[in-house]
């Protein structure tokens, strides 16, 4: 294997600053241009980052691919009426027809009360850094190295590991900046390295597919490329065999890989989006328990090296740590500027979703919440969209584990759970301490008091 | 198409044969099976209704080109954001890492013979004016309002895009298309009491935006959207359990874009990790089941003049009387199974590698009236409508969440039920095909397919079927 060239597409590591500084340079043509163009009021957003990956599969290099990825993306408001534009060609011919199109869209759009900059008072004023920025220059032969022995080390785990779909590693550096006609202007960087791997098993029941990952701001921090082997090899091992469980009610036991999802939902229920279209079964629920009273939701927008952390939200408006959900009752919505005010409400520093929302209350080993539930269904596994946050009713897909007495029984699969949201939220009967902290959503696993299990008739 | 789309993206940038052959050169070492050019340049614009008024509006453009270089099974995959010959030469150069060979090579393109044109190169971004594009969402607003007063909220989504590509490759292929695709969005809340339910409808494909602005179109979409909201305000639990399971015609295809169709693409083939791998020839579904995937149909939201490698566009049989006759193939995977590409190698953009997809996938019509297939159910339930859908390839399970669904009793059509996820096996849930109806319908328009992170349109359709076993996720 050759060297790897890279030149020119190292700037982002090597030099972040320069790289900072041209993005800040085109941000304020962005906005002079928009100024000039009779906008009275614009918000430019602009991302560069740069990512390396390399995959192999069953012990040979399959892709090695390396990305630059620029966009950015303008809003101007003018008499309340907006008009957006973007692209990913960062020429200044282009990014002067992305304003001057944002402008000519602005004066076809209706005037919009909620529309406009968030107010000048909340933008992020102190920029404290975050430790989200680890660059390592790591070339290809690294990666692959890496990857070669994730793999390696996931089918030397078992003879029923008959094939792979491979193992990667990857990593990747950006940058952004955004600015408004207010005078603000953030900047951020952050790094994320990550591996995976996804293996195949096979015995007379059948093939079953399965993978484990990591990711982390700090190369360093990665699991040990063994250990994302014999995870994959782990978690695809114990599905074979999977059949179908009995139709009927049943408690069920989220692991936290699907566990995070059901927070999930409920922050979309509550999110302004949703809720000024009238979109959500949970209208007018602050102040509503919506979750057991052992349970609360913080979210730590700063959390020093968090996977979702940043100093200001979509809007450019400062994020604090805050309380979502505190002993189970709803405090707040999720909102960023427009949302809010469409509500005839205050911002949350939530343009773009929440950040890093823990789940905190007492927890127990997921070994003990299996047995707290006795018989019923462990889920690691969620498929397909059928979700209704509008009227809370929950149907999906699963695979996972059907346990007897706290005990594992066999693997499950070609099932289906259903309930409504609410009640699933309300009646949590424990929460695990296995909390998975690689994501923005932060729990452990979550153990659901009843729902409908549809397998064999 | 293709000396548009070199007029667009090539011109612009002075790149022409001798550059191209440059580039070229570089990827075609001693060790490299296929080297490629891919240049792109997509412009897309959208208007958005929402409360009763155009409260949205966007434009976006994207050029690049994507540089890959194959060896073997592995692929050297890089990408410039502008197209300009020392971008694209530094982009050939990382893509040609894959092999160790220092060696550059000569390499000759000259056109290929144009392919057959399934849609028109008009631009539908260009057409018409941005003050009519609000008008008809305001009018459609107005319309949709005036169909039912429980509807409380309206938003309607209006998308054009436009996109020309051109193709250089080490086999000789220098092609290119131009590619307009248009689509229209209705979603509608309705409340009554304490009730609040949706309503989606919407359509499109490769065409001019101002077919879509017909009221003959976009009315129809309306209705459909509010039956759908009002049927859904009256809809009871819907039943949990292994039953037999009436698909309408139409967007239910989605049962064999998940069931079948990304079981039947190369790549998992290849690799042998699809619960359909080394099983041609096997019978899958029952004797009238005939099963197509068919880039050709024109000016379908699926179809395709060239797939993203410049392979013409196919219509490939899958499945031909229940057994299995085909997989969908893009260069690579074609090369490595020693057959031929089939016109499915599709990328989202420039900065994505291709790999097999689906392009139209649908059933042959069978020769029963839906009436007497409803009539043959003593008990189950008729889905007419869905959200989508997803699959594990490896073990065959797949899920398709109903979005309007209705009880069976004794042969007829009773209750509303509310939307449930159905789940199956997709290797044996075509063996349980008891009735094909003889009302073959394409979907709408609408479609879109999430593969490995990317995005790409894609049309279903299918008659009326009777599957007798599917597992049903409902509460009651």
């Amino acid at each position: 294997m050759g060297q790897v060239q890279t030149s020119g597409i190292n700037a982002i590591i090597e030099d972040p600053d320069r790289e900072t500084e041209l993005l800040t340079g085109i941000a304020r043509r962005v906005l002079d241009r928009a100024r000039q163009g009779g906008a009275d009021q614009a918000e430019v957003s602009i991302s560069s980052s740069l990512s390396r990956e390399a995959g192999v599969r069953l012990g040979e290099v399959e892709v090695l691919e390396e990305a630059r990825d620029r966009g950015v993306r303008v809003t101007v408001y003018r008499n309340q009426c907006s008009g957006s534009a973007s692209t990913g060609d960062l020429r200044p011919d282009v990014i002067d027809e992305c304003v001057d199109r944002a402008l000519a869209i602005a004066r076809h759009t209706q005037p919009d009360k909620a529309s406009g900059l968030a107010d000048a008072e909340w933008m992020a004023q102190e920029f404290p850094d975050l430790d989200l920025w680890h660059p390592v220059d790591l070339d290809m032969q690294d990666l692959i190295d890496r990857a070669l022995l994730i793999e390696q080390a996931g089918r030397d785990a078992d003879e029923r590991i008959g094939n792979s779909e491979g193992a990667s590693v990857s990593t990747e550096a950006g940058i952004g900046v955004h600015a408004n006609s207010h005078g603000f202007l953030g900047a951020s960087r952050g790094t994320r390295h990550s591996q995976s791997c996804v293996l195949i098993a096979g015995d007379d029941s059948g093939m079953q597919r399965d993978y484990d990952w990591d990711s982390a701001r700090r190369f360093e921090a990665l699991a040990r490329p063994e250990e994302t082997g014999a995870g994959a090899a782990r978690r695809v091992l114990r599905r074979l065999g999977a059949k179908r469980v009995p139709t009927g009610p049943a408690p069920v036991l989220f692991a936290p890989e699907v566990a995070r999802g059901l927070i999930g939902h409920l922050v979309g229920a509550v999110s302004g989006g949703n809720l000024y279209r009238r979109a959500s079964f949970l209208l007018d629920s602050v102040g509503q328990t919506l979750l057991p009273e052992w349970a609360s939701l913080i979210e730590q927008p700063r959390m020093p090296g968090g996977p979702a952390s940043a100093c200001y939200d979509g809007d450019g408006v400062a994020t604090r740590e805050s309380a979502l959900v505190a002993d189970g009752q709803l405090l707040r919505y999720v909102l960023g500027n427009y949302s809010a005010r469409r509500l005839g409400l205050t911002t949350t520093a939530n343009a773009g979703g929440v950040r890093n929302l823990v789940l905190t209350g007492p927890t127990r080993p997921p070994e003990q919440l299996m047995a707290d539930m006795g018989t019923g269904l462990l889920v690691t596994e969620v498929m397909g969209q059928g979700v209704n946050l509008v009227t809370g009713d929950y149907s999906r897909g699963a695979a996972g584990f059907w346990v007897e007495n706290g005990e594992i029984a066999w693997p499950a699969e070609e099932i289906t759970i259903a309930g409504h949201l609410r009640d699933m939220l309300a009646n949590l009967r424990g929460a695990g301490s296995d909390i998975d902290r690689r994501r923005s959503i932060q729990t452990g696993s979550l153990l659901v008091d009843r729902m409908v299990v549809a397998g064999m008739s | 198409m293709f000396e548009l789309a070199r007029a667009q993206l090539l011109e612009p940038s002075g790149l022409g044969q001798s550059e191209l052959e440059l580039a070229m050169g570089r990827l075609a070492g001693k060790g490299i099976d296929l080297g490629e050019l891919y240049f792109q340049r997509r412009v897309r614009e959208g208007w958005m209704l929402e409360d009763g008024s155009v409260r949205q509006g966007n434009w976006d453009v994207d050029q690049g080109v994507g540089v890959r270089a194959i060896a073997g099974t592995g692929t050297g995959f890089a990408y410039a954001d502008s197209i300009t010959l020392p971008a694209l030469l530094d982009a050939a150069d990382s893509a040609r890492a894959i092999t160790r060979s220092g060696h550059t090579g000569q390499v000759r393109i000259r056109q290929s013979p144009l392919a057959r044109q399934r849609y028109g190169n008009e631009d539908p971004t260009a057409q018409g004016k941005a003050a009519d594009r609000v008008e008809l969402l305001r009018t459609i607003d107005a319309y949709v309002r005036s169909l039912d007063e429980r509807v409380s909220q309206v938003s309607v989504n209006l998308s054009a895009s436009h996109e020309a590509i051109v193709i250089a490759a080490s086999d000789g292929v220098l092609t290119g298309d131009v590619r307009p695709l248009v689509r229209l969005d209705i979603r509608v809340l309705m409340e009554e009491g304490e009730r609040r339910e949706q309503g989606f409808s919407g359509g499109g494909g490769r065409f001019a935006l101002e077919e879509l602005m017909d009221p003959e179109n976009w009315q129809g979409f309306a209705n459909q959207a509010v039956s759908q909201g009002a049927i859904n305000l009256t809809a009871e639990a819907a039943p949990a359990g292994y039953m037999t399971v009436v698909l309408g015609p139409g967007w239910p295809g989605v049962l064999l874009h998940e069931a079948i169709g990304h079981g039947l693409e190369g790549d998992f083939n290849r690799k042998g990790i699809s619960a359909f791998s080394n099983r041609i020839g096997e019978r899958v579904a029952t004797e009238e089941c005939t099963i197509v995937d068919d880039g050709t149909l024109e000016r379908r939201r699926g179809s395709l003049n060239i797939d993203d490698e410049g392979t013409p566009a196919g219509c490939t049989t899958l499945i031909e009387n229940g057994r299995l006759v085909g997989y969908m193939q893009d260069k690579l995977n074609a090369r490595l199974m020693g057959v031929k590409p089939t016109g499915n190698g599709r990328r989202e953009s420039f900065a994505h590698l291709p790999m097999p997809r689906m392009t139209n996938t649908y059933m042959l019509p069978g020769k029963h009236d839906p009436a007497d297939i409803i009539a043959s159910v003593d008990d189950g339930i008729y889905a007419v409508n869905f959200n989508g859908g997803q699959v594990d390839i490896t073990s065959g399970k797949f899920v398709f969440a109903a979005s309007e669904a209705y009880r069976i009793k004794n042969g007829k059509v009773g209750a509303a039920i509310k939307g449930a996820t159905l789940i199956g096996n997709g290797p044996d849930v075509l063996t349980r095909v008891g009735m094909v109806g003889n009302d073959l319908k394409l979907d709408s328009g609408v479609g879109v397919c999430g593969k490995e992170g990317q995005s790409v349109p894609v049309g279903v359709g299918q008659p009326t079927l009777r599957i007798d076993g599917l597992t049903v996720g409902g509460t009651a």
